[in-house]
């Protein structure tokens, strides 16, 4: 047992001897919870998840003997936890409307049962691996939880419990240490220290798309499961939208969403229209297969830093379990401003805006945590991990955004002018990027059209074009473009309104499905070409821009839902007619 | 110890004082400084050991003399006593009266720095407000527990604007108003806080408001103190009372020079222009405040104002709110100076809120559409006019031509609009398809084919021409 020797701000300095470098600490009458950050002598520093005000020196303080640990297990899916895992519904439940200090519950629910089916090839005095897959629970009903061996523990199965209902903190079983012979106990839960990566075989390359439904993402600038974005962006320009989008609509098995810093109603947000939307990869309500970690910007900074540490832990988790998750983190920049205070606090010399020296290398370590990996037991899973960024000032050459630059694949770049435009998404098409094209190529042309890269690349060279000629009509008029340079800018306009718009309050548009994607992508580039030879022909761009297919084709976006696919295509299939029927115009006419 | 004075200050300089010797002093605590002319400072406790205590004096440590200073411990975080009482009076940033009225009595006291609301207790809000002004209403709108700040610089009328919100704002169908009115004015002329005081008496809402003022040249340390004493009132009759609440809040970055202040007295690592990298997070710990909570009837609108420093929208101050709050409602020069009131800039505004609050079950089917549409349109208009700026507005083709006068029309008609026109929500969206109706029908993509059918009306409008 030891004392506080001072407080400062959430930093207290603590008389406690025989700790270690990140054990927790239960501090003062409150029993407030935090972690030792330094240890000097007989002394211990200490950072502490929640507001110090009112504690004094000389109050008790005590090591837990652990590091800030998750519980992994049942229990997990459908909830809502703070920054250090605390469920926040039963906090609620305990202390009211506002989280009272020093609350202590356990995160995974110790009263409910699951029914546990134990895995059939395990036998009594079988050899039992870390990671090894003990059983199932049933816990949602898309969603089936397999429980795992703790990473660390192997040995001798000494029992396993037959198929029943079981609380997580019941034994399951015991497995004999081979090298000690000590026997440890199972149960449906295990913890882990969220600052340590959990171990697996071996990585492995990421193949598939994270198909989003968004078409600007999925047909523009792809995510692999596995793979690393991020959302930079100025205040108000979408970036939390976007994450929703991708967390509804992904074809991940488990999402988890962590709030960092960002507002409280967002959570609320998610919490309500989760549970009602159905997941059309499997037909339930998304909240089954959804987990939330909030820490809201006004609760206290510390747990703010810890966060992201318990998201993609519990995100490793059922990586380890032969699942893909998607981890989405809004706002990383939160999480590095706390990373910030702390470092003030403790006279850290600032290198950059007030940032300590080893934000990037903290960046690059967290992002290092996803990756489509072979587990302990032998399945495959994936963490795809997407970041947003809140820049100050929206400008994008300032510390997290460049650091957070060069570790991740995919740069979705959010432009305030798209977003004041109303534009959305409003991902800057010309300053995103994606390193994963190569394979979802390979996608595409198996599962969707072999014609997609040549595609994609042909509208990008459009819209690149349409920015030159834009610069030309903005100086001297769209008089000075020739009739091809104005069917040009027309056919970019065309796939800016029709293709890369998407909005996320549609109920038809908000999700599209990759044959409608490619699709809507055809479709346009078609009236693109279509009109071209028109043109080269020698007919006016300005008779063709009164085609009222171009006003049309606009629309269907929103008209055709994915399953209409039939419908849309029969569209697709008039569009050579419409340009036809102006060609013999045209020819008994001709104009010039 | 809260009647114990100590004598043991051992160093005191730029704004902090060391005191030793003191034991068992909490974290956080209030502290009073008598100096040698007897006058009161405030501080707060921000570091505590066994042998030392560090306090920062709001009012800063100048002129203080370590032999003839005394401090007192107070015990407790600043509380405010709150009671039914409370409404109609008028409060300095501590909480004591300044309307010549006795203080308020009650036992019921309040933690001003409130407790973080539990995400999973929070209501999502829902319920459109009807400002009576349209380019709020029908392109930004505001709903109940929404925080909604005014962006406005030097010399715009967003004091005129907040009043006016606080004069029309009710729910749809509602005769008048419900709101209880909390105002908090910080850092602001006298001159300042008598026109809302007027505006309020003349409205007949005064005896629903409670009002916090710390003007300019009154401490700093209160005006670190006003919105969140207002904050606690506001939450009280919220959530005690089961109020509908407004607050009002200007001049928010009076606070966060305050703030500063502050910070470079504690030598705090400074992030941005000087601002402390804390200054996030301390707002957020205001604005956070706004809200509903499930199952309780009240809520708490926040309406803060804060002028952009230089009209500069990326500066700190209106940057960090921005990433705090739910949209902003920007007041632009340009407009002023045409002479359009209210100068809503419209592009640069947002309500994040707005999208769950309108449409079909809230206000009208077409209205998501609408908006969405006068954003692109007009988005598209000010390219045209940029674009006429340089070749003359004779070089347009007709088509681009119809877009200026659009603009035109809608700055004029539809933000624009009297101090005292008070339009429902439906008379906007009118008056929006009377725009509208200037554009050609295949230029609107954003609305329905259905919406053009019904509302659209070209060629009437081509008639009229
Ligand atoms: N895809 C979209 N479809 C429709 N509306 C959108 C879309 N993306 C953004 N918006 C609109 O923009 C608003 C702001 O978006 P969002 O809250 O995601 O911004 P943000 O970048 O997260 O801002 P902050 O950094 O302040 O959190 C939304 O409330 C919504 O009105
Ligand atoms: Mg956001």
């Amino acid at each position: 047992m030891g004392k506080i020797l001072e407080i400062n701000g959430p930093i207290v300095k603590l008389e406690l001897p025989e700790t270690v470098i990140g054990e927790q600490v239960r501090v003062g009458e409150l029993n407030l919870v935090g972690e030792v950050i330094g240890r000097e002598g007989n002394t211990a520093l200490a950072q502490l998840y929640e507001n110090t005000e009112g504690l004094r020196p000389g109050e008790a303080a005590d090591g837990l003997g652990y590091p800030l640990s998750v519980e992994l297990g049942p229990g997990l899916l459908n909830a809502i936890f703070d920054g250090v895992q605390r469920p926040l519904e039963a906090v609620w439940a305990q202390s009211g409307d506002r989280i009272a200090r020093g609350v202590q519950v356990h995160s995974l629910p110790r009263d409910k049962a699951w029914h546990f089916v134990p895995n059939p090839s395990l036998k009594s005095g079988a050899t039992l691996a870390g990671g090894q897959v003990l059983g199932t629970v049933q816990e949602t009903e898309s969603i089936q939880h397999r429980i795992l061996t703790p990473p660390n523990t192997t040995g001798e199965l000494a029992e396993l419990a037959p198929e029943g209902d079981y609380r997580v903190d019941e034994v399951i079983g015991r497995v004999k240490d081979r090298r000690d012979g000590q026997v440890h106990k199972l149960q449906l839960f295990h913890r882990w220290p969220v600052r340590t990566p959990r171990p697996y075989r071996r990585r492995d390359h990421a193949v598939k798309p994270l198909l989003t439904g968004q078409r600007i993402l999925d047909t523009f600038y792809p995510l692999l499961k596995g793979g690393k974005g991020a959302i930079p962006g100025p205040f108000g320009a979408g970036k939390t939208m976007l994450q929703q989008q991708i967390a509804r609509w992904c074809n991940a098995e488990i999402v988890i969403y962590v709030g960092c810093g960002e507002r409280g109603n967002e959570l609320t947000d998610v919490l309500e229209f989760m549970p009602e939307l159905i997941d059309p990869h499997t037909g339930r309500p998304l909240m089954e297969r959804t987990l939330l970690v909030a820490n809201t910007s006004n609760m206290p900074v510390v747990a703010r830093e810890a966060s992201v540490y318990v998201g993609i832990t519990i995100a490793e988790y059922f990586r380890d379990q032969g699942y893909d998750v998607v981890m989405v983190a809004d706002s990383t920049s939160r999480w590095a401003e706390a990373l910030r205070e702390v470092a003030g606090r403790l006279g850290q010399m600032p290198v950059e805006e007030g940032y300590p020296a080893y934000l990037g290398s903290r960046l690059a370590a967290f992002y290092e945590r996803a990756g489509r990996v072979e587990a302990l037991s032998g399945e495959f899973g994936s963490v795809s991990l997407i970041g947003a960024v809140s820049p100050p000032g929206g400008d994008f050459s300032e510390p997290v955004t460049s650091h957070t630059k060069e570790i991740i694949q995919t740069f979705w770049a959010l432009s305030k002018e798209l977003a004041d435009a109303r534009h959305y998404p409003a991902i800057d098409w010309l300053e995103s990027f994606s390193g994963y094209v190569p394979q979802a190529a390979r996608w595409w042309a198996e599962n969707v059209d072999p014609r997609w890269a040549e595609f994609r690349a042909k509208s990008l060279e459009l819209l690149a074009e349409s920015e030159e000629l834009q610069r030309i009509v903005n100086l001297v008029g769209v008089e000075a473009l020739s009739s091809e340079q104005r069917w040009t800018l027309e056919a970019a306009g065309l796939i800016k309104e029709g293709l890369l718009q998407q909005a996320a309050t549609d109920d038809i548009d908000s999700y599209a499905s990759p044959e409608k994607q490619f699709a809507l992508l055809e479709a346009l580039l078609r009236i693109h070409d279509e009109g071209m030879k028109l043109v080269k022909m020698g007919a006016s761009a300005r008779r063709l821009l009164q085609v009222p297919l171009l006003a049309q084709a606009r629309r269907w976006k929103s008209q055709y839902k994915s399953e209409q696919l039939e419908e849309l295509k029969a569209k697709i299939a008039e569009i050579p007619d419409v340009f036809e029927k102006l060609a013999e115009e045209y020819e008994q006419a001709p104009q010039g | 110890m809260k009647n114990i004075e100590f004598r043991t200050a051992s160093s005191a300089q730029g704004g902090l004082i060391v005191m030793s010797g003191v034991p068992g002093v909490s974290a956080g605590s209030r502290v009073q400084i008598k100096d040698h002319a007897g006058r009161l400072r405030n501080g707060l406790v921000i570091r505590v050991s066994d042998d030392a205590v560090l306090v920062e004096v709001f009012e800063g440590t100048d002129e203080l003399d370590l032999e003839r200073t005394w401090v007192r411990f107070l015990d407790e975080p600043f509380m405010l006593p709150v009671s039914r009482d409370i409404m109609g009076r008028i409060f300095n940033g501590a909480g004591h009266p300044r309307d010549g009225r006795p203080p308020l009595v009650s036992s019921d006291k309040r933690n001003v720095n409130g407790e973080a609301l539990n995400p999973a207790a929070r209501a999502y809000p829902r319920e459109f407000i009807q400002t009576g002004v349209s380019a709020i209403d029908g392109m930004n709108s505001l709903t109940r527990g929404q925080k909604l700040p005014i962006f406005s610089g030097g010399g715009l009328p967003h004091n005129r604007v907040a009043a006016q919100i606080v004069r029309q704002a009710k729910l749809l169908g509602e005769e008048s108003s419900e709101f209880v009115v909390v105002f908090a004015a910080f850092g602001v002329s006298s001159g300042d806080a008598r026109y809302f005081q007027e505006s309020f008496e003349e409205s007949g809402v005064l005896n629903r408001v409670v009002m916090f003022l710390n003007l300019a040249d009154e401490p700093v340390i209160e005006r670190l103190l006003t919105p969140r004493a207002a904050l606690t009132a506001a939450e009280y009759l919220a959530y005690d009372l089961d109020y509908h609440v407004l607050v009002v809040m200007t001049d928010m970055t009076a606070y966060a020079e305050a703030l500063r202040e502050v910070a470079v007295l504690r030598g705090d690592v400074p992030a941005r222009k000087g601002y402390p990298g804390y200054l996030y997070s301390d707002l957020a710990e205001i604005y956070e405040r706004a809200g509903r909570i499930k199952n309780r009837p009240g809520s708490i609108t926040m309406i803060p104002v804060l002028s952009m420093p230089s009209d500069d929208i990326t500066h700190p101050i209106p940057d960090l709110t921005g990433y705090i709050t739910e949209g902003q409602i920007v007041l632009g020069r340009e407009l002023a100076n045409q002479g359009v009131y209210p100068p809503v800039t419209v592009l640069p505004s947002l309500s994040r809120l707005m999208k769950d609050g309108i449409g079909k079950n809230y206000t009208r089917e077409d209205h998501p559409h609408v908006a969405s549409q006068l954003f692109a349109s007009y988005a598209k208009a000010l390219e045209v006019r940029g674009l006429a700026a340089i070749i003359g507005a004779e070089e347009l083709s007709e088509g681009d031509r119809r877009y200026l006068e659009f603009a035109n029309a809608f700055e004029r008609k539809f933000i624009g609009q009297g101090e005292d026109d008070d339009r429902s929500v439906f008379d906007t969206l009118n008056l929006a398809w009377d725009l509208l109706s200037m554009l050609p029908p295949e230029v609107l993509i954003r609305v329905s084919e259905a919406e053009l059918e019904k509302y659209h009306k070209w060629q009437a409008a081509a008639e009229a021409v």
